[in-house]
């Protein structure tokens, strides 16, 4: 396993490599707005420029530039500083990935609970009225988008503007204070990020789990003489759930790297919020950072996902 | 009284298609330590018999009838719970691929102690010694051991033998054997019959051991019944069957086994066609439209199974043909002197609308069912 974990993370390295010059090119390639003149503030003298240019590392060519980048990144881990407010954009995405960290694990909780159990009731049911019923608003539920769903959600329940108002709505989070008290401010944020997530799983485990029953093995377990809860949950979910792992891995790297549509609607200043504001300010390090970061930890994931089905099925073996 | 008593089973399935006809009324009985083989191509309904005995066809679209009598209790109005402390206790069954058969995911020990714990109030340790000693019976070296490795982990005839193990745990009365050697080696093969022959010996255990190779049974059972479209067509002890088999599809079966003791350049004669859709079977005799002796009333009448016209072995040898008892005896003779079907169709007249009276006496299906 060593062996295989070292070159994984050899790969990481290539993989993250391209991500940084990429979006480096594709900066110098656009024609954004140039970063100087963003910094300087109203009609700037040919020196100011100058000297701002200096300062960013502007003038120096496209290849020193990249250099330059990766080595404080290497090095210091460095993603350089925002090219509006001049604070370190590390402490930015740092400061902020709590916030995205608390919206996603608990919108991770619910999806998964009740992705897995909707699918798995599903599956036992299937071509019954429930199976065809959830089925139906699960198809719904991945169909809405995220900010429509949001607003909505916000329009029935926030209580601000709510018809209903029972639960905390836009900016409450912010105005919380503490663990416990930011709780409720999360429940909207939660259940909206949740849904479309639950309905693929749900799907997802209707489908892995349908094919597993009818596997050699469900057979033998039947023949057993075990009840058929045991049989369903023991060894028909039990190989079904593997694959749903995979992606809920896969799903997470993805929204630590910021969910955006989410923290933009209930205004959770997590990274992808951060993400979105750099990128309607052009401001380039930020912007570089949190795609950076995204990359990483979209990377990193799926190692962890790689490593972690060594263990949940013990065919695999690297 | 028979420890299993199969009567005129029938199990029917609704699907979208049609009525899928895989038991058409099917009769046999197996008393403990003797071994019944059901033999016969795929789609005939042996496995779906066996299925039926454990309850596991139980399903909405499933219309089953008749008596599955064990230990002289009707299996088929039997409770789900019922069926289910019956299945892996006094009834168990082994599976034809032993890869798929064991979940990949748990140590054979935990599936084994899991197969325990279903029906005896024991505490882990104990029920692993017992997997432990199970594996040791059925021949898996060091089973102290190799309780903790996964199915994966061995090869095809060791997993074999773990399902073997699992199926005995709780000492069955009787074990349905579906195509146990089929996915082995033929080394394989000859070691896992010899174990199941050794089982009945020692345990005294009913075994139905079902095959789509005569070849592969005939070491084993003393009754063979030879499945086809959803009956049985021909049912008689061991020997009968090698030494004097009545059914054209039986006599097909046969001599497309290859022989160690024929000459090499012998051919094998593969039995024509395929076997018929169980939804539109064919009317008359099932097996009309592959038989190479067919004749015009054979499409008509519906032959029964009945007493061979010798009533060799007081009456236990029983065919379902519409051939006259004599030609089917000629032609038998004919083609175990290796004349091919058209040689021995030259030979032997075949009346055009001569049956036999026996085969479609509607009393002889009575007499079945009473006995």
């Amino acid at each position: 396993m060593g062996p295989y974990i070292i070159r994984r993370i050899l790969y990481m390295i290539v993989v993250l490599l391209f991500v940084i010059a990429i979006t480096f090119l594709i900066f110098f390639i656009l024609p954004t707005a140039d970063p100087a003149a963003l910094r300087a503030g109203r009609s700037p003298t040919p020196e100011t420029l100058k000297a701002i240019r200096e300062q960013l590392g502007l003038n120096h060519s496209l290849p020193e530039q990249f250099w330059l980048y990766v080595k404080g990144l290497v090095l210091h881990f460095d993603f350089g500083n925002s090219f509006i407010n001049d604070q370190d954009v590390r402490g930015l995405i740092f400061d902020r990935l709590p916030n995205t960290l608390f919206l996603i694990t608990g919108a991770a909780i619910l999806w998964f609970t009740f992705g897995v159990l909707i699918g798995t009731i599903s599956a036992v049911k299937t071509g019954t009225f429930l199976d065809r019923a959830t089925m139906t608003t699960a198809l719904v539920a991945i169909s809405a988008p995220v900010y429509w769903l949001g607003l909505v959600a916000l329009y029935l329940f926030a209580s601000d503007i709510g018809r209903f108002p029972i639960l905390p709505g836009n900016g409450a989070y912010q105005d919380a204070h503490g663990f416990f008290a930011k709780i409720p401010t999360l429940i909207l944020p939660w259940i909206v990020l949740a849904s479309a997530f639950a309905a693929i799983y749900a799907r997802l485990t209707r489908s892995n789990l349908i094919e597993v029953m009818s596997e050699d093995y469900v057979r033998t377990a039947r023949a057993k003489g075990l009840t058929e809860r045991r049989v369903v949950i023991r060894h028909g979910l039990r190989a079904a759930i593997t694959p749903v792992v995979t992606i809920l891995g896969l799903d997470l790297g993805i929204l630590v790297g910021g969910a955006i549509l989410t923290e933009s609607v209930f205004g959770i200043p997590g990274v992808g919020r951060l993400a979105y504001d750099a990128i309607q300010r052009g401001d380039l390090a930020t912007i570089q950072g949190t795609t950076l970061f995204l990359a990483f930890a979209v990377v990193f994931m799926n190692l962890l996902v790689d490593i972690l089905y060594a263990f949940l099925d013990p065919r695999v073996r690297y | 009284m028979a420890l299993l008593e199969v009567k005129d089973l029938r199990v029917h399935f609704e699907t979208e298609d049609g009525v899928v006809q895989a038991l058409d009324g099917i009769t046999y009985s197996v008393e403990a330590g003797q071994v019944l083989g059901i033999v016969g191509e795929s789609g005939s309904g042996k496995s779906v018999s066996s299925l039926t005995v454990m309850g596991l066809t139980r399903a909405k679209n499933a219309r089953i009838s008749g008596e599955v009598l064990f230990d002289g209790k009707n299996l088929l109005t039997a409770s789900e719970s019922e069926m289910r402390a019956l299945r892996g206790d006094d009834i168990a069954m082994i599976f034809q691929d032993p890869l798929s058969s064991l979940h990949p995911f748990y140590r054979i020990g935990d599936q084994l102690v899991e197969a325990v714990r279903a029906h005896r109030d024991m505490p882990k340790a104990k029920a692993l010694d017992r997997a432990v000693e199970v594996l040791g019976q059925v021949g898996i070296p060091e089973p102290r051991r190799r309780v903790d490795a996964y199915p994966h982990e061995f090869s095809g005839g060791m997993r074999q033998r773990v399902m073997i193990a699992m199926a005995l745990i709780n000492d069955p009365k009787l074990l349905i054997a579906d195509e146990p050697t089929t996915a082995l080696d033929v080394t394989v093969q000859a070691q896992i019959l010899e174990l199941i022959d050794r089982l009945r010996q020692e345990f005294d255990t009913a075994i139905v051991m079902i095959t789509h190779d005569l070849g592969v049974v005939a070491e084993v059972t003393d009754d063979i019944a030879v499945m086809y479209a959803g009956r049985i067509v021909e049912y008689a002890d061991t020997e009968s069957i090698f030494a004097a088999p009545e059914h054209p599809y039986t006599w097909g079966l046969l001599k497309s086994i290859p022989r160690l003791d024929l000459p090499r350049d012998e051919p094998l004669v593969p039995i024509q066609g395929r076997p018929p859709s169980l939804i539109l079977k064919p009317p008359g005799c099932s097996f009309h439209p592959r038989c190479p002796y067919v004749r015009d009333a054979h499409k008509r009448i519906d032959p029964q199974l009945a007493p061979t016209a010798e009533g060799v072995n007081g009456g236990r040898h029983k065919v379902a043909c519409l051939l006259p008892p004599q030609s089917r005896r000629q032609l038998w003779t004919e083609l175990v002197a290796g004349a091919t079907p058209e040689d021995a169709k030259e030979r032997v007249a075949v009346p055009e609308e001569a049956v036999d009276q026996e085969a479609v006496d509607p009393t002889a299906v009575d007499q079945e069912a009473a006995r």
